[in-house]
């Protein structure tokens, strides 16, 4: 075989025949030497447009059609034109098949990286990362979401484009309070969530009858018996799933209006291990695609050029500018997890005094992949950046620690830099940083007053003295009002129980009325 | 690994969302729409463009923090060491929503095309009187195609479904090939003498047969048939009419022109043929191009009569009132000899009137002037009083180009035939 035999193209035009042969390659080094696991690949070419439609409905093929999706489009095709903003080279689906949507514009050698980095990079770590394994159903995904868009579709036409329109800006209000933060009883099956849905509504319409309308009911038992506890667990406070909890007991809203905010909770859910995973997501395509890269001109079968022109790609997604750049605008995913994966290479093959001390586990354990391949699987962010972001990693992005506590200083405290007293402190409040639990306001449902005028109690828990924005807490109060069709309040106290705020909504008639 | 190509899959799949989103702002982006074009020539508005909109309304709400103590790790430490006490950026240079102000008023910029923009401008307006059309007379020609004939001119012939024809009777009557006869004839070379008589008989009926049977027959002949069909009209002229004596300042024309351009943007949305005529008259007046008629030094005395005369005389011989919509407007000071009312108005009820779907009179006022505060000129109390007597006429009172649009959208707005009376 001579060697232009072996090259996988040359130039920068491609065929499907030459995207064909770039896949076998890249299977080849991605499964058989760096041992990665991962679900079938289905590769889609598209243009420049569509890049720009599938942005704008979160990434996903297909999905229900909502007014805010149309904003963003035309957010996005504005800073497009204006070239303010590059589009991605890529999207990746978490489904499997795992599709992988690949821009015609680019060059072959940019083909080659992105398959690397989404068909093989991302593929492995959504199959194998626990998180993922747990909350998102790969096989129902793209059925569910097909489903979905049927559903609203037909909500529109039974109910009108306004009263679904209205039920799903509330939901949407709300998504990043509809997610069930820990593991509860099953995983999720979306095919047979789709099917229960079906059921459900042709129970509902079989079991239907006028006449029990008519019928007198008995006295209801008096609320005051129900004792405050037992109410409480009945209703399984307090409960922090909010959609969750509107959908399971809101008094007046419709089975559809329930449905409604199900999907939307099921979407939520769906992307929520990509929130938490984003540093480690693409810090293993990156590093994935950097070895596969590497192998194949190694091999021989990319020219110096094509090498080249990737090594320019590469080294522009993984740029940190420091913070004082005005490019800065909080840490790369791509860089920090890329910079510990490839530190971590090094601890498992190279170790010096220092790692040993400080990775006993993992340091000259010889096998870089593995020790990879088991990280990749069991950690999110937070606790990937906590094990393993290694003293010299802070010593080259130079990290330091600001502590900004406007009661008590007038400026802005250095807490830690980069020395032997720091490293553990940075590492910790760097990972802290990642910590979802820590990111998102933490409101929960506490009660609900039954006996009274039926309101709806909420609580949230200051953390660090950082409280709601007023404006955005009174909109979105009052879509939990219309949902919930009584009045709400959320009362803001900190850690001690001092209530330091209280909203109350009332209820629009629109959700009523719907 | 499965490779799809998706790119002729259909594109814009945001379109209905888009859609959505610009139903949903509708209100908003009307508003922007008509402050924009307020502040842009309407040259510039006609092109679309972006427009902003004011975020409150179209903003997605959620649970988000602020203030407090604030933690954070950042990259690229050069000289700081611990303890070091930072000064705190200033606070007002937040990001518009930053600390607490609440209602902060944020703008949403996006583009439209030239069209969307068109529409939400001229959104709620319409012609009046567009039922006059008389569909029965104001009929043309049209030519289409109306499949195939077995006559016609030489010109028309159909080459490719003659042929196929031919060949469709060729094969259905089985004419030999000349690879056949061609065959028997390199068979007869060398064969038997038997076998030689019999090929010959063979070879002398195929000839016969290709001479019976013609590679192409007259009946085979097929023409290209077209026929012509019965369009609607639908075109407008739209006489400008204006007064260019002295007393016209720049401010004055320039409002009148942007009326005007209005006046045809919006005709043009309706009608697939739009004829601008321009009429610039002091006291005498003439037919002219748009250069001469917005910028050609002209000057003298008024008589209004005599722009309604040439108005009559060009609908006489060019345009005739059952096959055109005629509109006029008519944009003036106000100033006319007293002498020339009597004229003006019996050639405005006798001829023009009748035959225009609208007149509109707008009467230009000084800059910084105020409309409610103009005076009633000669031609407004001319005409004040033909629309009592229940003519088409519709006049304004403008002084500032921000006026023009509503008072524009006034003139045109959908109403009942009564209101149009009263205005």
């Amino acid at each position: 075989m001579t060697a232009a035999d072996q090259l996988l193209f040359q130039g920068a035009d491609w065929d499907f025949r030459t995207l064909q042969k770039i896949c076998d390659a890249c299977e080849q080094v991605a499964c058989n030497e760096l041992g990665l696991d991962v679900y079938p690949n289905q590769i889609e070419v598209i243009t420049a447009e569509q890049m720009l439609d599938a942005y704008s409905s979160v990434g996903m093929p297909l999905f229900y059609k909502h007014w805010s999706f149309g904003k963003h489009f035309a957010f996005q095709e504005a800073s497009y034109r204006k070239g303010l903003m590059g589009l991605a080279y890529e999207i990746v689906i978490n489904s499997s098949p795992c599709i992988s949507y690949l821009m015609e514009e680019n060059t072959a050698t940019m083909q080659t990286l992105v398959i690397a980095h989404a068909a093989f990079g991302h593929n492995h770590f959504f199959k194998n990362n626990y998180l993922f394994k747990q909350w998102t159903d790969a096989d129902g995904i793209l059925d569910y979401l097909e489903f979905a868009k049927r559903y609203v579709a037909h909500c529109e036409e039974r109910h009108g484009r306004q009263a679904v329109e209205h039920t799903l800006d509330a939901a949407h209000a709300l998504m990043s309070h509809g997610i069930d933060r820990y593991p509860g009883k099953k995983s999720l099956d979306l095919r047979a969530e789709e099917k229960r849905a079906g059921r459900r509504r042709a129970h509902e319409e079989a079991a239907f009858n006028d006449l029990w309308r008519t019928v007198p009911g008995g006295k209801v038992k008096s609320d005051a018996v129900l004792d405050v506890e037992r109410r409480r667990q009945m209703l399984g406070l307090p409960q922090e799933n909010l959609l969750y909890f509107l959908e399971k007991t809101a008094p007046r809203l419709r089975p559809w209006q329930r449905e409604l905010l199900r999907i939307v909770r099921h979407i939520a859910q769906y992307f929520y291990p990509q929130s938490q995973t984003k540093v480690m997501n693409e810090g293993t395509a990156t590093y994935v695609h950097y070895r596969i890269m590497s192998r194949l001109h190694q091999q021989g079968r990319l020219t110096d050029g094509n090498f080249l022109e990737f090594l320019q790609s590469h080294t522009n997604v993984v740029f940190q500018p420091e913070f004082d750049d005005p490019r800065y605008s909080g840490f790369n995913p791509y860089a920090l997890g890329f910079a510990m994966m490839q530190d971590i290479e090094r601890i498992v093959t190279d170790p010096d005094a220092e790692d040993r001390e400080w990775f006993p586990d993992i340091a000259g354990k010889g096998d870089a992949m593995g020790v990879l391949r088991d990280i990749w699987a069991n950690y999110r962010d937070e606790s990937f950046i906590s094990q393993f972001m290694s003293p010299r990693l802070m010593r080259h992005f130079r990290l330091f620690h600001l502590h900004d506590d406007p009661e008590e200083r007038a400026g802005i405290l250095v807490d830690a830099i980069h020395n032997e007293r720091g490293y553990r402190r940075l590492r910790r409040e760097l990972a802290r940083q990642y910590d979802v639990g820590f990111i998102d306001p933490n409101i929960e449902v506490v009660d609900v007053d039954l006996a009274g005028d039926r309101r709806l109690m909420l609580r949230h828990t200051v953390v660090k003295g950082a409280q709601l924005t007023e404006t955005d807490t009174k909109r979105v109060l009052q879509h939990l009002a219309d949902l919930w069709s009584y009045d709400v309040s959320l009362v803001e106290s900190d850690a001690s129980g001092t209530v330091l705020k209280e909203y109350v909504a009332h209820p629009r008639n629109i959700a009523a009325a719907a | 690994m499965h490779i799809v190509d998706r790119r002729l899959n259909p594109g814009s799949k945001s379109l209905e969302n888009r859609q959505r989103f610009l139903r949903r702002a509708k209100a908003l982006v009307q508003g922007a729409v008509k402050k924009s074009s307020q502040e842009r020539d309407i040259k510039d508005v006609l092109e679309g463009g972006e427009v902003s909109v004011p975020i409150d309304g179209m903003d997605e709400p959620r649970f988000r923090r602020e203030g407090g103590t604030r933690d954070m790790v950042l990259p690229g430490n050069k000289k700081f060491v611990e303890g070091d006490m930072l000064p705190r950026p200033n606070q007002s240079g937040g990001k518009g929503r930053g600390a607490g102000e609440g209602d902060s008023e944020d703008t949403f910029r996006f583009v439209l095309s030239r069209d969307e923009f068109v529409d939400l401008f001229l959104d709620d307006l319409e012609l009046p009187d567009l039922a006059k059309r008389k569909l029965a007379e104001v009929e043309c020609e049209g030519i289409r195609r109306a499949g195939y004939s077995t006559s016609g001119s030489p010109a028309n012939i159909s080459v490719s479904r003659t042929v196929s024809r031919a060949l469709a009777r060729r094969v259905a009557l089985r004419r030999p090939r000349p690879e056949e006869l061609a065959a028997l004839e390199a068979e007869l070379e060398d064969c038997s003498e038997a076998r030689r008589a019999e090929l010959l008989a063979e070879i002398e009926a195929l000839k016969a047969k290709i001479k019976r049977i013609p590679f192409i027959d007259p009946i085979d002949i097929r023409y290209r048939r077209f026929e012509t069909v019965p369009k609607p009209v639908a075109q407008a002229v739209m006489f400008c009419l204006m007064d260019v004596s002295g007393s016209m300042t720049e401010h004055m024309k320039d409002l009148a022109k942007r009326f005007y351009m209005l006046l045809y943007v919006f005709l043009k949305r309706r009608y697939r043929h739009v004829e601008i005529v321009f009429i610039r008259h002091t006291d005498r007046a003439e037919e002219v191009d748009e250069q001469t008629f917005f910028y050609g030094p002209a000057s003298g005395g008024t008589l209004v009569s005599s722009a309604l005369q040439a108005m009559h005389d060009i609908v006489r011989t060019r345009f005739r009132p059952e096959d055109w919509n005629i509109y006029a407007a008519q944009a003036s000071d106000g100033d006319n000899s007293y002498a020339d009312g009597e004229v003006a108005s019996r050639l405005l009820t006798d001829k023009i009137l009748p035959v225009s779907q609208f007149f509109a009179y707008l009467e230009v006022g000084q800059e910084n002037g105020l409309s409610y505060e103009m005076p009633n000129s000669a031609l407004w109390t001319l005409y004040e009083g033909l629309r009592a007597n229940g003519a088409p006429l519709s006049m304004r009172k403008v002084n500032e180009r921000s006026e023009i649009f509503p008072v524009f959208h006034d003139l045109f707005q959908r109403r009942s035939q009564q209101e149009r009376n009263a205005s």
